[in-house]
């Protein structure tokens, strides 16, 4: 009985997994990119990606995830964990928008000139000059939204998608051992941010620019 | 008769209402190493920028192989290739090794294959002595092998003419030899180039011009022997004999 009660919530774990690895993935494209637009684009646009990003970190994820949630619900027929798993992407797509262009402004303006004064082209510049050099320097800050991504898909249990938490809430329903459910429910979130975070800061160290 | 390179012509320009460049003149020709002195903050950089296109000319004319540059619908990036740039602050791509940093020009820019890139850059590389250091990073590499690099990276190019804008002003005095004479070398094989310095020596033994600026205009221009021994004004007798001063002693001692 104990033993299926944790097996019930620890299998909500590929569910959680499937939504990180929908919102994630999408966050860091779309953040990317309005990331290139703002620091590259004209200034108009670059305004609008301003506004894009202002809006969506100043209103709680929770509050956004339901407006996403009905918006994209009520134009197409999208399930719960779809809906709520786009809905999470886009906000992290806000933060990492920030993460990407704080990163690419750090590398120095002489890095552009260079690249241009042999004749390369902006977008190849960006491509083959700056990026490989602003991804580096993302990685630190990437991998503390990588651990808010993980914690916040738990906010799709508010959608009825049956991931960890809400599982966990089920069996403590049940069982009346909310101390035992939800504890699981906090290990198995801080394993998964453990291990994302060592992985990401492996990749750091391998791919660091040697110096000495 | 050597063909002109490049035609400036009347070329002026302005930052926030303060005048750099006056109606600027001056022709380069094919083998030409042509040094620019001048104090600072007189526009001797500005006016290499403008050549490269890296900033805008605000009127005139730049002929490159008698092809007006300085208009809007030029192709920047074509142009570039032809002109190359080596900076006072070296400027390499901190994530590419020395190798790396020839290559992905020879790559990405002149469409070459990944190996025949390979053996282009290794020897420009070996061209100025650094072919041992292929594999490593800017960051370990010394500001005079940075600079060489840098000189190998606009050289894989092939470019019409190379921009120097003060290629030793950020090295450490025991570091500059080694770049001049790679310059040196180049300027001995041809090479068409343009060189701001203070190295008052290298312009003396290299140049087969100096054009001497100051406030934004040519003050005098001519060959060397004619500007240190028969300046046509004060003003430039007077700078040559401070600058002299200050940067001639380590290249008197070094040609020792």
């Amino acid at each position: 009985m104990l033993l299926e009660s944790i097996k019930f919530i620890l299998m909500g774990t590929y569910v959680t997994i499937a939504v990180i690895a929908v919102a994630l993935p999408l966050g860091f494209i779309v953040g990317l990119l309005l990331a290139l637009v703002r620091v590259y684009g004209g200034p108009f646009i670059s305004r609008l990606t301003s506004i894009y990003s202002t809006v969506m970190r100043g209103v709680p994820p929770i509050v956004l995830l339901f407006l996403l949630f009905f918006v994209i619900a009520g134009s197409i027929n999208l399930s719960p964990f779809l809906a709520g798993s786009l809905a999470l992407g886009i906000i992290s797509s806000a933060y990492q928008l920030e993460i990407f262009r704080g990163a690419i402004l750090c590398v120095s303006s002489g890095q552009m000139i260079a690249a241009r004064s042999i004749g390369m082209s902006r977008s190849k510049a960006v491509l083959y000059i700056i990026l490989p050099q602003a991804l580096r320097i993302a990685i630190p800050p990437w991998s503390n939204e990588v651990s808010t991504v993980i914690k916040d898909s738990s906010l799709v249990y508010a959608l009825g998608v049956a991931e960890i938490l809400r599982r966990s809430q089920f069996v403590a329903a049940r069982t009346y051992k909310p101390m035992l459910a939800f504890s699981v429910a906090a290990l198995i979130y801080f394993l998964m941010t453990f291990i994302a975070n060592r992985f990401l800061d492996a990749v750091e160290r391998k791919t660091r620019i040697s110096a000495h | 008769m050597a063909e002109p390179i490049i035609q400036i012509k009347d070329l002026s320009k302005q930052y926030g209402g303060k005048v750099v460049l006056k109606n600027i003149s001056l022709t380069v020709n094919e083998g030409d190493a042509i040094v620019i002195i001048g104090p600072s903050g007189t526009g001797k950089s500005t006016l290499l920028r403008c050549i490269n296109l890296l900033s805008k000319a605000d009127s005139g004319s730049i002929k490159l192989d008698g092809k007006e540059i300085n208009i809007p619908d030029v192709n920047e990036d074509e142009v570039r290739q032809h002109i190359s740039m080596v900076f006072q602050d070296f400027l390499l791509f901190n994530h590419l090794t020395a190798l790396g940093n020839i290559k992905i020009g020879l790559t990405q820019v002149r469409g070459m294959g990944a190996e025949q890139a390979e053996e282009r850059a290794k020897e420009e590389l070996t061209r100025v002595g650094l072919a041992e250091n292929a594999g490593q990073y800017p960051g370990q590499l010394s500001g005079g092998q940075k600079q060489r690099v840098a000189i190998a990276r606009a050289l894989a190019m092939e470019p019409r003419v190379i921009l120097f804008d003060e290629p030793t002003s950020a090295l450490d005095p025991e570091l500059i030899g080694e770049v001049l004479e790679v310059m040196r070398l180049l300027a001995d094989e041809g090479m068409t180039m343009l060189v701001v310095t203070h190295e008052i020596g290298f312009a003396r033994q290299v140049a087969d011009r100096i054009v001497f600026i100051e406030g934004g205009v040519v003050v005098e221009e001519g060959p060397p022997n004619e500007l240190f021994y028969n300046p046509k004004t004060e003003r430039t007798r007077e700078f040559l004999w401070k600058i002299t001063e200050l940067y001639g002693h380590d290249q008197v001692e070094s040609q020792g």
